[in-house]
């Protein structure tokens, strides 16, 4: 594993975020989105693991993704407080899926086959992956 | 289609449900040792010939010792995978594959819950939290498990064109089942507005498309279908099981449209050496409007995508062509966190005649199907009152 420049931050490990996983929380909060890839087999993988879930082997590297990608699905969470928000999971074009928010455009208007692209959001909770609409873009 | 040498190895006799809808302040222990209780004694056995028990909890990674120990039973084996709902129909396979190898000879299978009476507290829902972290979609607060089904759902419906009218009508001939059935939580009248136009959960699912939060248990026992011919009037053969997962977390799953019942059933069906135009009634885990839907299709009672057509026009609804979910399902019936013991003792009830308003005649051949986790396991069982 690549260990890169990206140093750990200081707060103590939660239990829901282990070892692995704070590698890429770290990243995130420094404003770096990176994924792992497998050195073996070069397919991308998320979440993160140790070992790639496609081939089984440890020589995995960090990588930044671009950042684009593709609306898969799309639920509006109708919360119980505070403004309705959307779940989505975006097919990132590294290939993985993966969880996250589409931002900055009505609810309604996020539709399965949107382009979009990440971008790194800093909240009260820790650093957010979240997705905004790219546009005219090919 | 070849037959396996497996097939039809095991046999359902005793079943027994305690604690429905509302248990009234009883425990999850005591519910489940009732309903374990009537389907030890309904199976012609006493509790010192159960030598095997099969259980697993929402909560309490002990619970097979717990629930033993409660019982006393020291059994010669015992499994408590925890598949999430699905569980008791992927027990059935365990069950047998324990008797198949001499491991056991009566097996107690059994769960039952209280989250009516007794609501999770926010902190219990934390703790649970914190024992399975999904440290990669937690940060986004979908509100699980409704707003992972309403990702398939709505995947469904962008690929299939699959509509709410058709999601809504599950849930309307679901409480049209229940209306027939004495042990069923809610009965009121439900229409497809109704259910549509419900205050919206997550998108494109309402809360009437969301299976019910009741108390309840459940238990049967199963043997060898050779030594059930002596110890029950009408035992009910297990012809075929088979269980598979895929992914824990719906953002690994692959294809959100389709699930691991293609292979759960596939095994089964192949297992019992029959095809989908061999059932006669099934009992499928409608958690949520789109599961059976997804079902139909991955079971092969329709082809990918025609699931919602499938289901429309009043087909699952009593009297249609196909009857679905006869006891009200998750919807309208029961739905203590997981629900798959309820399917399998509903399909043995209609397989005995013992439905009553609710029967569909002449019912020899019963497909179950369970669900766990967010479309996470699949487990199918084909039962039937001859081998």
């Amino acid at each position: 594993m690549n260990e890169s420049s990206i140093k750990p931050a200081d707060a103590p490990q939660s239990m829901t975020v282990k070892a692995h996983d704070k590698r890429y929380f770290d990243a995130l909060a420094q404003g770096v989105f990176e994924i792992p890839q497998c050195r073996d087999c070069q397919k991308f993988h998320f979440f993160p693991r140790v070992c790639c879930p496609y081939c089984g082997s440890q020589a995995l590297q960090w990588v930044a993704p671009s950042g684009k990608g593709i609306v898969y699905s799309v639920t509006i969470v109708r919360a119980r407080q505070g403004d309705d928000y959307t779940v989505v999971l975006v097919d990132l074009e590294e290939g993985p899926r993966l969880m996250s928010r589409v931002v900055d455009m009505p609810v309604e208007d996020v539709k399965i086959g949107m382009p979009v692209l990440a971008r790194i959001d800093q909240t009260e909770d820790g650093p957010l992956l979240v997705f905004t609409a790219a546009g005219e873009q090919s | 289609m070849s037959t396996s040498a497996s097939r039809g190895e095991i046999a359902i006799l005793g079943t027994g449900l305690a604690g429905m809808g509302h248990a009234g302040g009883a425990t999850e222990q005591e519910i489940i040792a009732q309903a374990a209780s009537a389907a030890i004694e309904r199976s012609g056995l006493r509790k010192s010939d159960i030598d095997g028990i099969i259980t697993s909890s929402l909560t309490s990674p002990w619970w097979v010792m717990r629930m033993a120990e409660y019982l006393g039973i020291r059994p010669r084996f015992s499994d408590s995978t925890m598949f999430g709902g699905s569980a008791f129909i992927a027990d059935l396979k365990i069950a047998q594959m324990a008797i198949a190898a001499g491991e056991c000879e009566n097996v107690l299978i059994c769960y039952g819950s209280t989250p009516r009476s007794v609501p999770s507290s926010s902190r219990l829902n934390q703790m649970r939290a914190e024992l399975d972290p999904q440290p990669y979609e937690h940060p986004y607060k979908a509100f699980n498990p409704v707003s992972s089904y309403s990702l398939a759902a709505a995947r469904h419906m962008y690929e299939y064109g699959t509509t709410r009218q058709q999601l809504a009508e599950v849930a309307v001939a679901a409480r049209k089942w229940a209306q027939l059935n004495p042990d069923a939580f809610v009965k009121k009248p439900l229409t497809v507005d109704e259910v549509i136009n419900a205050k919206m959960i997550s998108d494109p699912l309402t809360v009437l498309d969301c299976c019910l939060v009741t108390d309840g248990a459940g238990a049967i026992v199963v043997t060898s279908s050779q030594r059930a011919k002596s110890l029950h009037r009408k035992p009910i053969y297990v012809l075929g099981s088979g269980f598979a997962h895929w992914h824990r977390q719906i953002s690994c799953m692959e294809d959100l449209t389709i699930t691991p019942a293609v292979e759960s059933g596939r095994k089964a069906f192949d297992q019992a050496g029959l095809t989908p135009a061999d059932v006669d009634v099934v009992e499928l885990y409608d958690a949520f409007t789109i599961n059976p839907i997804l079902f139909l299709e991955d079971l092969g009672f329709c082809k990918k995508g025609e699931g919602g057509a499938f289901i429309e026009g009043g087909r699952i609804e009593p009297g249609g062509e196909f009857p679905m979910n006869t006891n009200g399902g998750g919807l309208s019936c029961v739905h203590p966190g997981m629900y798959s013991i309820f399917l399998i003792i509903e399909a043995v009830t209609q397989l005995r005649a013992e439905a009553h308003a609710r029967q569909v005649h002449g019912a020899e051949v019963a497909l179950v199907h369970g669900n766990g986790g967010v479309l996470s396991s699949q487990a199918t069982a084909i039962l039937s009152s001859a081998l």
